[in-house]
């Protein structure tokens, strides 16, 4: 059983997500839960899809909710989905959404599921902020405490210093470097310059902003009316600037190295609310239910390096992998959309596709070679439209798709970078 | 061979297990022969000394025993009569409570009435922790009261306050709160109901339970309240006035339940005697005939609401509603808490949303009653998608469309929709003033169209009209009186014309109202002789709830239609011209604060009006007769143009969407002693005044003759059942319905009641 059986292969039918929100702003009142709660309901009524015939759902998120872990299944018990879909939760950091996509595709190509739901959500406004270990060990304490006086003693053992909250940090555990550190020290060691950064993440917001006017991106959004009833609803991305220039992004500091560093607020992806989900089905089931794949999964392939070396790269190994996998070129490909977590990421990751030693490293005689520009984001990418880490691997999945049908291409490249150095990359054939 | 008895018995370890199944019925009752079998089982217990307790259990599982079999009311001949069988009951009861064998009752399902009853004078409840197991005391429904001992034992099981609330309520309490509340002594897994409550009799009967216990945790408060006469006279006595407030003096089952509260805590022979007595007279009296027709009535027509035979409905486990409007949203909401998934469609995202945040308000309601709890709250609301496009409708079975009321426009939506829709999908319409044919004019398949006419608010009215042409398909009609059924209403087949039948019989009632002004009535006369007349709201107020503008554009719709008869009254078209649009607009013939609240009559009203400031005095009787009779007029041309098959069709529609508390057909004496040979009495005193009024009774009442108020014979046969609920005394042949009534597509009534 493999990906490319004929009559078998695993379809995308449709894509379907939330507007993205920066933390705190539009989408804080909702969860994670809540939002790959509504991206996958209009995924289902939008496709006209019989929810009895769902076989499974798969979901990734990477901070998950310490009350319902298993994002998945409480998505999956929703009224409109039988209690019979069977569920589970990925997690692989910035890439779990296309962990979960290809899951369900490992399934469906297994003979295990026709049809599929996959896709991820992420709430960084609501973000589970824990006791300090002295705090929790003394609750502990007390609530296993026999008598008043045990109890009294248990809680006296707390000291001011435990008081302090623990929030989660996105740094490496092995390595100490936050996420930005480490694409701070990417972009001295491939030489990338501040320019080059900026003018990515220009590109990002200009793109996206043309996607929003003419309807392009507004037409995989399912709009979100505010939680307390109150108020327009969210019918657009809310940190695309349509009015970004190259001068203002100049004029941004660099957050992670204030001395030498490039990255800025400006070039790097915000923190971010948003799910998104996309419909998977095999090809003969999908024909026979009445429903037309817009594209195929035609490869995919994960791929890891030490974090500690360049976090962000690993794209740079997995994209030769799936290329090589569905028995394409770079050159074949008619859209690449690659996660923005850094400008100086991308950058680096395409410097990589055209560097000898990376390609070596990969496995391959040569490199994969320049990637076009002009087909590259062409919809903008997770700096201007934000990335909520769990969600953001089925946005790039639905965008290449749809743009891809709508420029007539034939197949399509995504990369997802993610911290603790792993990468994913995946090729698309229209229907 | 015998046929089986309704309670059998099974002895073990001396413990003797009642189990009651009620042989070919889905509910166990309380029927004469049921008493009769279980009389002759506890006698057999009591004198068998192996047997030292009993348990009482159902044989038929999620159901307990639902109360007294009703048809036994129907057949008391008088006061007397109806007293005698509560005695009866009380001393049957007194039997099981004082007898020498101890009995246990384990209750999985409901336990209503006579089971309630039954259960305060065991020795001890069990309750199944089961969403079905439910108490309640539903007799004042009905114009009853409880009448085997329930306004005795309850209150001092449950105290007072408790006691009065369920009585006076009927209200449904739950296991959980039942255990709270004392009324039931412990409360387990339905799986080991039956063991513990074996293990419970014989603890009984061993002694280590006692048989007399108070497990009521009482506040020092409800202690002060319940346990002095005091105390107990401050919440009677407040009882009495909210029970006033609430039911204007229209329901005698009220303060006759709270006098009998009042006498169990005095003398107890006296205290079962007075229910007893109280009982008895309540079962004569002309509410609870009424309330008891009605009964039967809505479950009759549940059964059979007017459809053709073999008339199979689609399934329908999700809908669309287009419009997000006051309408769509209710629809919405209701369809959302049946758990049917609702594709919600208008024209914008801010639409969307408001008619989203009306779906919310409705199911808040359910959230802040506890009704339902949060996470039942988060599922109903995540049912409803919004949407701007036709998106999500490929494969719905049924499309409720509730869009601006103007012909054009739903011709629009009607192709647009279709265009998406499966070719087997039901469309129907929500308006209230456009012709269902006249919309289907637009339609590629004309035969799947029918109008599903709500009232409004859609969460709270209980009627639905479902409105067919002489084209629409009966499985069409079944699909939307299914779906009515579902979302909870009471289901009326009615005719394609204008104004369906509610909307028809109250133009003429609203336009005499107007003429009423017109002849110096003052607005608060008008309201509080209506609602003496027992609608819950006057005729002004229902003007001013409904808005001027949708009364007077309805008006203007009925006149058209009926130029002979309805005439709208122009004058309150000159108020909805004025700019006082009702409650909506906040001003209207009352005045509004800014938060909505009735501040009193907006007197500069009257200038518009014939009379002007000069008020004329008309006796509220006169006043009922003129607006009464104006609607029941009408609603009998509806019956004899064939719109309604029946007239109890007739009464249900007018009960249920208006209000009205008389029936049209009533078979009993009314307080109005003559009942419709007083309208035709009435014209014949005093003749039309003015060439405007137009009320003339109906022939077919000259002929009416009300039933003696004893005999409502018990429906024991289907063709009774059919003379029940049907008109005879009108002198109304099939013949005379005329082509108007169309066959096949609804149930009309013809000469073989069971033709169709």
């Amino acid at each position: 059983m493999t990906l490319s059986t004929p009559g078998r292969r695993v379809a995308i039918i449709d894509g379907v997500r939330t507007p993205f929100a920066k933390a705190g702003t539009a989408l804080k009142g909702f969860g994670a839960i809540e939002l790959g709660k509504l991206a996958v309901a209009e995924l289902v009524h939008r496709t006209d899809l019989d929810p009895a015939s769902v076989d499974l759902l798969a979901f990734g998120t990477v901070i998950p909710s310490v009350l319902a872990p298993n994002i998945a299944r409480e998505i999956a018990l929703m009224p409109l989905l039988p209690k019979g879909v069977q569920a589970w939760s990925v997690s692989r950091a910035c890439a779990s959404a296309n962990q979960a996509i290809t899951d369900a595709a490992d399934q469906i190509a297994l003979g295990h599921a026709e049809v599929a739901i996959a896709g991820g959500a992420e709430s960084l406004s609501n973000v589970p902020i824990l006791h300090s270990r002295g705090f929790s060990d003394a609750l502990v304490a007390a609530s296993r405490a026999k008598s008043t006086g045990q109890r009294l003693a248990a809680l006296a053992a707390i000291r001011p210093r435990d008081l302090v909250p623990v929030t989660p940090a996105i740094a490496e555990p092995t390595t100490g470097e936050t996420m930005g550190q480490s694409a701070e020290k990417m972009a001295k060691l491939n030489g990338i310059t501040r320019e080059a950064q900026d003018a990515l993440a220009l590109a990002s917001h200009l793109h996206a902003a043309a996607g929003i006017a003419d309807g392009r991106i507004g037409a995989e959004l399912v709009p979100v009316l505010p939680a307390d009833g109150r108020g327009a609803p969210l019918t657009a991305d809310n940190g695309v600037r349509s009015d970004t220039t190259a001068a203002q992004l100049a004029k941004l500091k660099p957050v992670f190295d204030r001395r030498y560093g490039t990255v800025t607020a400006g070039n790097a992806s915000p923190l971010t609310d948003g799910g998104a989900a996309v419909l998977l089905m095999r090809e003969d089931a999908a024909k026979a239910a009445g429903f037309r794949p817009k594209a195929y999964i035609r490869s995919y392939a994960y791929a890891a390096l030490d974090p500690g070396e360049q976090l962000l790269q690993a794209p740079v190994l997995a994209a030769p992998l799936a290329l090589q996998r569905a028995g394409l070129t770079l050159a074949d490909m008619d859209l690449v959309e690659m996660h923005e977590a850094f400008a100086a990421q991308v950058l680096s990751n395409l410097a990589g596709f055209e560097s000898q030693a990376w390609a070596e490293r990969a496995g391959e005689t040569k490199p994969l070679g320049a990637v076009d520009r002009a087909k590259l984001n062409v919809l903008g990418g997770s700096i201007a439209i934000g990335h909520p880490f769990g969600a953001t691997g089925a946005r790039v999945t639905t965008t290449l798709v749809n743009e891809l049908v709508r420029r007539g291409g034939r197949y399509g490249l995504m990369t997802v970078c993610a911290a603790g150095g792993l990468g994913f990359s995946m090729v698309v054939e229209a229907a | 061979m015998n046929t089986p008895s309704a309670v059998s018995l099974v002895v073990e370890d001396g413990v003797a297990i009642l189990t009651f199944d009620l042989p070919g019925e889905s509910v166990n009752k309380f029927s004469p022969a049921v008493i009769e079998a279980f009389t002759a089982v506890l006698a057999h217990i009591d004198a068998d000394p192996a047997v030292q307790a009993a348990v009482l259990i159902s044989g038929k599982p999620g159901t307990f025993i639902a109360g007294a079999d009703i048809d036994q009311f129907l057949t008391f001949t008088s006061a007397d009569d109806a007293a005698k069988a509560s005695a009866f009951g009380h001393a049957m009861f007194d039997r099981i409570e004082s007898g020498r064998v101890p009995v246990v009752v384990a209750v999985d399902g409901a336990c209503l009435g006579g089971g309630l009853e039954f259960s305060l004078a065991c020795a001890y409840r069990i309750a199944a922790d089961s969403p079905k197991t439910v108490f309640a005391l539903p007799e004042v429904k009905l114009g009853l009261i409880p009448g085997a001992g329930g306004t005795q034992r309850l209150p001092h099981r449950v105290g007072l306050t408790a006691a009065l609330d369920m009585i006076l309520t009927g209200k449904n309490v739950r296991a959980k709160k039942a255990l709270q509340l004392g009324l039931v002594d412990e409360m387990v897994h339905p799986g080991i109901l039956r063991a513990t409550a074996i293990a419970r009799a014989r603890a009984l009967a061993a002694g280590t339970i006692p048989r007399r216990r108070d497990t009521r945790r009482r506040s020092i408060g409800s202690r002060l309240l319940e346990d002095t006469p005091v105390g107990r006279a401050i919440v009677l006595s407040q009882a009495r006035k909210t029970a006033l407030a609430k039911s204007g003096g229209h329901y005698p089952a009220l303060p006759a339940a709270i006098d009998a509260v009042h006498a169990a805590y005095r003398d107890r022979a006296a205290g079962f005697a007075t229910e007893a007595r109280l009982f008895g007279a309540l079962a004569m009296s002309p509410v609870c005939r009424e309330l008891m027709f009605l009964f039967y009535a809505t479950t009759l027509l549940k059964k059979e609401p007017g459809l053709p035979a073999g008339a199979t409905a689609l399934p329908v486990t999700r809908l669309g509603v287009l419009g997000t409007g006051f309408m769509g949203a209710g629809i919405a909401a209701v369809s959302a808490q049946q758990g049917l998934a609702v594709r919600f469609k208008d024209t914008a995202w801010d639409r969307v949303g408001q008619g989203i945040k009306a779906v919310r308000d409705v199911l808040n309601e359910g959230l802040k009653r506890r009704h339902i709890t949060r996470v039942q709250f988060a599922d109903q609301m995540s049912l409803v998608s919004g949407t701007v496009d036709y998106t999500g409708f490929g494969r719905l079975p049924l499309v409720i469309e509730a869009v601006f009321e103007d012909l054009a426009v739903k011709h629009k939506v009607v192709q647009e929709v279709e265009a998406v829709l499966p070719p087997t999908a039901v469309l129907a319409t929500n308006t209230s003033t456009i012709p269902i044919a006249r919309i289907a004019e637009a339609s590629a398949r004309p035969e799947r169209v029918v109008g599903m006419h709500f009232f409004s608010p859609v969460h709270k009215m209980p009627l639905l009209e479902v409105i067919v042409t002489p084209q629409t398909l009966p499985d069409v009609a079944a699909t939307a009186v299914e779906v009515g059924k579902k979302l909870g209403k009471t289901v009326i087949v009615v005719q394609d014309a204008p104004g369906f039948y509610v909307n028809r019989i109250l133009a003429p009632y609203i336009a005499e109202a107007g003429r009423l002004l017109d002849d110096g009535v003052s607005i608060e006369a008008l309201d509080r002789a209506m609602r003496g007349f027992g609608f819950p709201v006057g005729p002004i107020t229902l003007i001013d709830e409904v808005g001027l503008d949708v009364a007077t554009k309805s008006g203007g719709i009925m006149s058209a239609a009926f130029p002979e008869r309805i005439l709208a009254s122009a004058a309150l078209e000159k108020v909805a011209a004025s700019g006082r649009l009702g409650r909506k607009g906040k001003q209207g013939f009352y005045a509004y604060d800014a938060r909505g609240k009735r501040t009193g009559v907006d007197a500069s009203v009257y200038a518009l009006f014939r009379a002007g400031d000069a008020r004329t005095n008309l006796s509220a009787e006169t006043i009922v007769d003129r607006l009464a009779l104006a609607m029941v007029n009408e609603a009998v041309r509806c019956l004899e143009d064939g719109i309604i098959r029946s007239a109890r069709d007739g009464d249900i529609g007018a009960v249920f969407g208006i209000g009205f508390r008389r029936s049209v057909g009533d078979r009993s004496a009314t307080s109005t002693p003559s009942g419709p040979r007083r309208w035709c009495g009435v014209s014949k005193r005093s003749p039309p005044r003015t060439a405007a009024v137009r009320i003339r009774p109906r022939p077919s009442f000259a002929g009416w003759r009300p039933r003696a108020r004893r005999s409502i014979p018990r429906p024991a046969s289907r063709s009774d059942r059919r003379e029940l609920c049907s008109a005879p005394s009108c002198s109304i042949s099939p013949a005379s319905r005329g082509s108007s009534a169309s066959s096949g597509t609804t149930g009309s009534p013809s000469a073989s009641p069971h033709a169709s």
